[in-house]
C-alpha cells in the first residue's frame, strides 16, 4: 500500500491465557488502511474482529507485532499516549450506541470536546454542526430514549466525529437496528466516505460490509480472504428481480 | 440438473451408473427423491457421445447401461474444472451449487471453502449494487420496495454461504 496508509499493522497479535489454554484472538494480522478508505472486517462471532478493532483504536494493547496509526507507533505507546490517541485521533461507534440517557443529543455530542478542554461555546457550535451533518438538527434537545434506534446511532456517529478523528472505528454499528434504521446508518456512512473519512467497520451484517471499498474475512483470529468491491456484472440485479429473459 | 453435475460426481473415481445415483441421493437427501432414476443414465450417454466420459463394459457382464463403468476423459476433466471455477449467481440452483461443493471435496479437485469465497465475493458485489440502488430511491417508493426484496434475497443467499463455509471448514479441520 502507498505512503498514504493511515493504519499500518504488521504481525499484530493478541493472545489470552497460556499453554493449553492459549487463545490467539488476533493472529499475525497485516493490515493497511489508506486515508479515505472504508474497510469492513467480517467474520463469525468470536473470530477476533472486535479485539482487532480495540487494538487499532488503542482500547487494548497488542501482545506482539507493530501498529502504526498516522505515523505514530501505537504498540509502544504509554498509557497517556493511548488516552490521547483515543481522544484526538480515533472516533468510536458501538453496537449499543453508548449514549448517556440523561443528556440530550447535543450534550452527548459535545461531551468529548468539553472533556478535551474546549470552551463550552466552541463545543456546542461544533456539536450543532455535527447533528446537522447527520440530519438530526431538529432532534438536538431530545433525550436518547425519545429517539429511534437509527437516530440514536446517528447521534453516536456525530459524537464519534466530534474530535475530527483521522479514523472512525465502528463495532457492529447496525447490530441493534431494524432494516429501515440500518439504511439510515448506511446512508450516513456513505456520506462520510464521500467526505473522505477513513472508516474501519467490523460487522457480520453483509449490508454494511457491502458499502466498503474493501472487505476482509476473518476466521480464528486471522485474515483469510480479501475482496475489493467493484461493480458486479451488469444486469444481475435485474436478473435477481426476475426481469430478464 | 446440468450435466456437469454428473460429470463432476465422476471426478472422484470411475463408477457405475447406480453408484453415481446413490452418491447423488446421499448428497441430496429427500430432495433427491424428486430426481428421475433415468436422468443419470440419459446424462451419461449424452456425456459419452460428447466425448466427456468413456464407458467401458465390465468384463463378463451383459450389455446393460448399469453394468458400464464410466470414467472422465481428459476433456471431461477440463470441463469439470471449468464448472467448479464458474461463479453462477443469481441463478445458481441451490442443488447445483451444493453438489459442486460435494463433488469438489470428494474428488479433491478444489477447496470447497475457496469456491464459497468466490461466490461470496460476487454476491457482496451484487449486494453493494442493490443497496446503492436502494439508497438512491426515495424512502417508501415503489422502486425502493422492489430493491428491498432484491437486497433481502442476496442476504439470504449470503447467510447460506456462511453456513456452507462453516460446515466445510469443520469437515476440513476434522480431516487434518
Amino acid at each position: 500500500m502507498s505512503d498514504a496508509a493511515l493504519v499500518r499493522a504488521r504481525g499484530l497479535r493478541k493472545e489470552y491465557g497460556t499453554g493449553e489454554g492459549l487463545v490467539r484472538a488476533v493472529d499475525s494480522v497485516d493490515l493497511d488502511v489508506a486515508a479515505g478508505e472504508t474497510v469492513a472486517v467480517m467474520g463469525p462471532s468470536g473470530c477476533g474482529k472486535s479485539t482487532l478493532l480495540h487494538l487499532l483504536g488503542g482500547l487494548d494493547r497488542a501482545s506482539g507485532g507493530e501498529l502504526h496509526l498516522a505515523g505514530q507507533r501505537v504498540d509502544q505507546m504509554s498509557e497517556r499516549g493511548l488516552a490521547r490517541l483515543r481522544r484526538d485521533t480515533v472516533g468510536f461507534v458501538f453496537q449499543a450506541f453508548h449514549l448517556m440517557d440523561e443528556l440530550t443529543a447535543v450534550e452527548n455530542v459535545e461531551l468529548p470536546a468539553l472533556l478535551a478542554g474546549k470552551s463550552a461555546r466552541a463545543a456546542r457550535k461544533r456539536a450543532v454542526e455535527l447533528l446537522e451533518q447527520v440530519g438530526l438538527a431538529d432532534r438536538a434537545g431530545f433525550l436518547p430514549p425519545a429517539l429511534s434506534g437509527g437516530q440514536r446511532q446517528r447521534v453516536a456517529v456525530a459524537r464519534a466525529l466530534a474530535s475530527e478523528p483521522l479514523l472512525v472505528l465502528a463495532d457492529e454499528p447496525t447490530g441493534n437496528l431494524d432494516s429501515a434504521a440500518t439504511l439510515e446508518v448506511l446512508r450516513l456512512f456513505e456520506t462520510l466516505h464521500e467526505a473522505g473519512q477513513t472508516l474501519v467497520i467490523v460487522t457480520h451484517d453483509a449490508r454494511i460490509a457491502a458499502t466498503a471499498d474493501r472487505l476482509i474475512s476473518m476466521r480464528d483470529g486471522a485474515f483469510v480472504d480479501e475482496t475489493r468491491l467493484g461493480g458486479s456484472a451488469a444486469g444481475s440485479l435485474a436478473s435477481l428481480a426476475g426481469l430478464d429473459g | 440438473m446440468r450435466q456437469e453435475v454428473i460429470l463432476a460426481m465422476l471426478a472422484k473415481e470411475p463408477s457405475h451408473g447406480y453408484e453415481l445415483r446413490s452418491r447423488l441421493a446421499r448428497a441430496l437427501g429427500p430432495l433427491g427423491e424428486a430426481m428421475n432414476a433415468g436422468q443419470v443414465y440419459v446424462a451419461l450417454s449424452r456425456l459419452e457421445k460428447a466425448g466427456l466420459v468413456a464407458g467401458e463394459h465390465s468384463p463378463g457382464l451383459a450389455d446393460r447401461p448399469d453394468r458400464k463403468v464410466y470414467a472422465l476423459t481428459p476433456e471431461g476433466q477440463l470441463r469439470v474444472a471449468a464448472w467448479l471455477a464458474e461463479v453462477s449467481w443469481p441463478r445458481p440452483g441451490l442443488a447445483e451449487f451444493h453438489l459442486k461443493l460435494v463433488a469438489a471435496a470428494a474428488a479433491r479437485l478444489a477447496d470447497p471453502v475457496s469456491i464459497v469465497d468466490a461466490h461470496r465475493r460476487e454476491l457482496l458485489r451484487q449486494l453493494r449494487d442493490g443497496q446503492r440502488a436502494a439508497m438512491a430511491e426515495p424512502d417508501g417508493s415503489d422502486a425502493a420496495l422492489l430493491l428491498e426484496g432484491v437486497v433481502l434475497r442476496i442476504q439470504a443467499d449470503l447467510r447460506w454461504l456462511e453456513a456452507c463455509e462453516r460446515a466445510w471448514t469443520t469437515r476440513k479441520d476434522k480431516e487434518r
